[in-house]
């Protein structure tokens, strides 16, 4: 094996076939880094729901005097012993693990410690906040049956599930990541057919010298060798401009919404998405490459 | 070394066969002739011989090796055991003679130093001396045709197939071609040459084997073209 003449070879290849080794690597990296972009979503979704499923609570909020919610007819608010009433109702509720009473006071500072820049701060008072049971459920899927039978008690203004808000933006970020995951799809597509085409036109180009190597003897790694080396060097180019778009896209987005987020997105998972991604790519242009020379270069 | 017993070939999609019940012996350090029509079979007979087709019938033996029981993984080998040379001489032309006669030794993983040492050695033997640095539009037919048959010999094949080497060459540079394949031909290489040219046959008074729609016609040692032509 004379691993000067096959690089000559590749590098005679990958010049005369310039553009499309360009095609090639955009086409690669474009397709790796969404893919990329997927995987990081999913980590960071599932990093996340796994950080919230321990927290969610449902928020019984509790009426007060000129509540506008239809629940609190009478306009007065809550009495006292209604208050003692409903948590007795809610402790002996079974699918009730624990319950604790937020008041006013907790509700504004909570408030205001959950959002970092706050325009309210500046005229919200205690008053203004409503109280509310904090009700952790044994399991969350039990929420809507005791959503409905919290609802009908008096004094109840309304119950939000703090599941369903997160779910929402659970689903926007699961639309956004299986968005991400079939344009990568489409991507590989493409790099594949594309690395076909080039791998063709390279055979085509230099089917003179194919043909004196194979009646001369040289072996098929030798012959096909070069030609999948292009593939995968083309691959390995488009996965490195795939890794700096990744860990762009790291910097940029996912750092940049941190401030939102509870758990941080790490760089070993980022680094382990870019060896992975890189890993896909090459693997492709290698399977690419060998289908099309099984069609073109007849050995 | 090459033993062909009852071949047939019949092409995909033609009704009539390319070669039509063959037998044929050629012995080691023998020059036959293989003469006949356009289409009589000369350019399969070589084709079977270097397993780029596979007979439909018919057992072939090449070097001592069954072709049949011969896998694909295995031909490049019977392949650097057989040289070969063609009327369009098949030559890089973006690289120079040495160059052209090296790849052949590059492309099957031989050592730097022995391709450095053999090619000028093979380029003197085909009479082009002093034009190693030439590019291929730089020569002559003739000269062109001479280096590749060195590119052709410069393993030292068993075998060296000729379809029609002189095809594209006035007679007298053919009479040059000839000798470096007679030359070729007393180091005990055999030389199987496909050929039309009936004064070239005439002159050298070698075994001649005519094929004519795929049978052989005709089987001569120290034959002429014929009284045909």
């Amino acid at each position: 094996m004379r691993a000067n003449f096959i690089f000559s070879e590749v590098w005679i290849g990958l010049r005369r076939n310039l553009t499309m080794t360009i095609a090639v690597i955009v086409t690669v990296a474009v397709g790796m880094a969404l893919l990329g972009i997927g995987l990081m979503i999913n980590s960071q979704v599932s990093s996340m729901t796994s950080f919230w499923s321990d927290k969610v609570e449902l928020s019984v909020y509790l009426c007060k005097e000129n509540s506008p919610f239809e629940a609190c007819t009478d306009k007065k608010g809550i009495s006292e012993e209604q208050k003692v009433a409903l948590e007795d109702v809610i402790k002996g509720m079974p699918q009730v693990e624990g319950v604790t009473f937020e008041d006013s006071a907790k509700a504004l500072e909570n408030f205001m410690n959950n959002d970092s820049n706050n325009v309210f701060a500046s005229f919200l008072k205690v008053e203004d906040m409503p109280e509310s049971f904090r009700v952790k459920l044994s399991d969350p899927a039990q929420a809507a049956a005791v959503t409905e039978e919290l609802s009908g008690q008096a004094g109840v203004s309304n119950i939000i599930n703090e599941r369903q808000l997160l779910d929402s933006y659970f689903g926007f970020m699961d639309k956004l990541q299986w968005m991400a995951l079939s344009v990568a799809f489409a991507m590989v597509f493409a790099a594949t057919l594309l690395i076909g085409n080039t791998v063709r036109l390279s055979a085509y180009n230099r089917r003179r010298e194919t043909g004196i190597m194979r009646l001369v003897g040289a072996s098929n790694v030798y012959i096909q060798l070069p030609f999948v080396l292009e593939g995968v060097i083309a691959g390995l180019i488009g996965g490195v401009l795939a890794a700096v778009m990744l860990i762009t896209c790291k910097i940029l987005i996912f750092d940049g919404i941190q401030t939102f987020l509870p758990e941080a997105l790490g760089w070993n998972t980022v680094a382990g998405i870019i060896s992975g991604t890189m890993a896909i790519g090459v693997i492709i242009c290698i399977l690419a490459s060998f289908i099309t020379l099984r069609r073109y270069l007849r050995v | 070394m090459i033993h062909f017993d009852n071949v047939t070939k019949v092409y995909v999609n033609q009704n009539r066969p390319a070669l039509d019940h063959i037998s044929v012996d050629v012995d080691k350090g023998e020059f036959v002739f293989l003469v006949g029509p356009s289409g009589s079979g000369k350019s399969t007979f070589l084709r079977l011989v270097l397993k780029e087709e596979r007979p439909n019938s018919g057992a072939i033996h090449v070097a001592g090796k069954d072709l049949a029981k011969l896998s694909n993984f295995k031909v490049p080998h019977l392949r650097r055991r057989i040289g070969c040379v063609f009327q369009d001489f098949r030559l890089l032309p973006n690289k120079n003679v040495y160059e052209n006669v090296a790849f052949a030794l590059e492309v099957i993983g031989k050592p730097r130093r022995f391709i450095r040492k053999v090619v000028p050695e093979v380029i003197e033997l085909v009479g082009l001396e002093g034009k190693a640095h030439r590019m291929p539009d730089e020569l002559s037919g003739g000269e062109q045709q001479r280096v590749a048959m060195a590119r052709a010999f410069v393993n030292r094949p068993m075998i060296l197939l000729a379809d029609e080497p002189t095809g594209n060459i006035d007679p007298a540079t053919s009479i040059g071609i000839m000798k470096v394949l007679d030359r070729i031909n007393r180091t005990g290489t055999t030389v199987l040459m496909a050929t039309h040219d009936a004064a070239i046959v005439d002159s050298m008074r070698k075994r001649v084997v005519e094929l004519e729609d795929g049978k052989i016609v005709r089987d001569q040692s120290r034959g002429v073209y014929g009284q045909a032509y």
